[in-house]
């Protein structure tokens, strides 16, 4: 019975938490210097919040693992909510920060809300853009690090040309690339693609270096041909580390995208940042972060959810 | 009856770690006839070339001179006449046991024609339940077991076995043993084992052949003329062992030679 109480104790805790922040939202008097939005958007997402743990309360009613869930991120969630409140009530309530650098939560989340097709249409346009850069990255650095890691001689002569130039940061390309390609577009998706390539090409290339030797003398004895072994040896054998240089390349992927987003772009969010940066609409910076936050945990999320998948095998696996 | 294995004068040099000192001579005129359908363990003073003589009727290594003959057909590259089981299991950590056990069949391109006999050999070797197994969850009697399987799934001729038993606890070894021994009697085959372990190689062979410290050659070949199945604890056993300890000790410098028990 306590252990129920104390269980039903803990779920009240985010809607504490709400509650409060209503009260303080509508409570205590405005510093009267932010900007006015349309609606009171930051309690329609807390409320939104809301929502969402009450339908897996309701869920959790019903289904154990939901409710494991719920009761594990009660707590956090609630701390998230006091920060927001923490966070509104120091913008607006009070003039501790300059109001032109830290906009209020509500017109934070008014720019997402009211620019939705717009932002939407910058989204796509940065995503599109790290997709073809990052599969040109990917699959051709896949295929030097096979060279590299398999073919002893080819590792000899071009290993040392690998490191020497994979070393050279992305961005310190940008100005050379912006003028040797026709078009701004292909430079970009060369900068993303170099970004990928080099992690890529060194885990692979390290993975199947590091590859026990009995592994191919064992797939020698069993008729393996040489296509055969690296295929089914040399590839699955060196996939956590090619997965770790995806990482590592997708990471780097993100840098290079704002980077050259804001440098000559005309779209995507890095841009977006950039143009609202110029004209001094912090709330769009803001919430261009926050959609950059969203979009690149999402991706790796996606990714390791792929390794793990691939990666059934393995015992330890690094946490995301 | 096939699985007869011919070595002639066989040398095999290695290179020197430095390159340019002299190489490093391992097997010295070596020459040995192994019975088709018989048992032969190779024992002898650790680093004497065992393992490289093993590896090069596999045909994993190249003899530097002499040569080698699986039923008067020369070797010179891994075939399917020939299995062989590693030290440890050395199971492809990326696949299940169904898959490691089938990959020969894969890479030679005879999966669909002959995919009953992965069943066949995970039910010889009693891993019935634990086909989808991946290797780590299994132990390492069971490991070694699935790589034994994988290494007899294309009915070689001629199983060759490096210290495959080595890494395992005793009791799971003495049963290993057993079962090694009832697939060589069921399926006829010729088994060549390098083991470190006097008492193993008197227990499963027919033959032991002891060999001489590094250059080596063949030192004495020792008939272990007891019937089978063999208890473990028989009094002529200790005859073999002194008999087999004596050879390994004229081999060389009494304080040099290592062998275990």
């Amino acid at each position: 019975m306590n252990k129920k109480i104390y269980a039903a104790l803990k779920l009240l805790l985010p809607f504490v938490a709400i509650a409060f922040s209503i009260l303080v939202y509508y409570g205590i008097k405005d510093n009267g210097k932010q900007k006015q939005t349309a609606h009171p958007y930051y309690l329609w997402l807390i409320g939104a919040v809301g929502a969402v743990i009450l339908i897996e309360i309701v869920i959790g009613l019903f289904y154990q693992p939901i409710r494991n869930r719920i009761l594990g991120k009660a707590p956090f969630l609630t701390g998230v909510l006091v920060f927001l409140l923490l966070l509104n009530l120091v913008t607006t309530k009070t003039t501790l920060l300059p109001t032109l650098y830290f906009p209020s939560l509500d017109r934070i989340v008014a720019v997402i809300a009211e620019n939705k097709i717009f932002l939407l249409k910058n989204i796509f346009d940065s995503l599109k853009l790290l997709a073809v850069g990052f599969a040109w990255g990917a699959s051709v650095g896949f295929l030097t690090g096979l060279c590299l890691g398999y073919f002893k001689i080819v590792g000899y002569w071009l290993n040392p040309v690998t490191k020497i130039i994979g070393p050279i940061p992305t961005t310190a390309w940008i100005p050379l690339a912006l003028s040797t390609f026709p078009t701004t577009h292909s430079a970009n998706v060369f900068l993303i693609a170099f970004a990928v390539w080099f992690p890529v090409t060194l885990m692979t290339s390290s993975g199947i270096q590091s590859i026990n030797n009995v592994n191919f003398e064992v797939s020698r004895t069993l008729g393996a041909s040489t296509l055969y072994q690296i295929l089914h040896v040399a590839i699955p054998a060196a996939m956590p580390s090619i997965f770790l240089g995806v990482f590592y390349g997708t990471v780097s992927s993100f840098a290079t995208l704002m980077a050259v987003e804001m440098n000559g772009n005309s779209s995507g969010i890095g841009w977006y940042i950039n143009w609202q940066k110029s004209v001094m609409m912090y709330d769009g910076v803001y919430a261009g972060l926050i959609i950059i936050a969203v979009i690149c945990s999402l991706t790796l999320t996606l990714l390791f959810k792929v390794r793990d998948k691939v990666l059934i095998w393995q015992k330890g696996v690094i946490k995301w | 009856m096939v699985g007869e294995i011919r070595i002639e004068n066989v040398y095999k040099k290695f290179p020197n770690t430095d390159p340019t000192k002299e190489d490093v001579q391992t097997l010295n005129g070596l020459s040995l006839k192994v019975e088709a359908g018989s048992f032969v363990s190779l024992i002898g003073p650790s680093g004497c070339g065992k393992s490289t003589l093993l590896r090069i009727i596999g045909g994993l290594d190249k003899a530097t001179e002499g040569k080698l003959y699986i039923d008067d057909q020369e070797i010179k590259k891994p075939g399917s006449d020939r299995g062989f089981a590693f030290q440890g299991s050395n199971l492809f950590p990326w696949l299940t046991v169904e898959k490691n056990i089938a990959f020969g069949l894969k890479a030679r391109h005879v999966y669909k024609e002959r995919k009953g006999d992965v069943e066949d050999f995970v039910k010889l070797v009693g891993l019935e339940g634990f086909e989808k197994s991946y290797p780590h969850q299994l132990s390492g009697g069971m490991q070694q077991r699935a790589s034994l399987a994988r290494a007899l799934v294309g009915h070689p001729s001629v199983l060759l076995l490096d210290e495959p038993l080595g890494a395992l606890d005793a009791f799971t070894r003495m049963n290993l043993q057993d079962e090694i021994l009832n697939i060589w009697k069921k399926h006829n085959m010729t088994m060549i084992m390098v083991t470190h372990d006097v008492d193993e190689a008197i227990y499963m062979s027919d033959k032991v052949v002891v060999m001489s410290a590094r250059p080596s050659k063949v030192e004495a070949i020792i008939d272990i003329d007891l019937p089978r199945p063999r208890a473990r604890a028989q009094d002529t056993f200790q005859e073999y062992r002194t008999r087999i300890l004596n050879v390994l000790n004229l081999g060389g410098q009494i304080n040099d030679v290592e062998y275990y028990l």
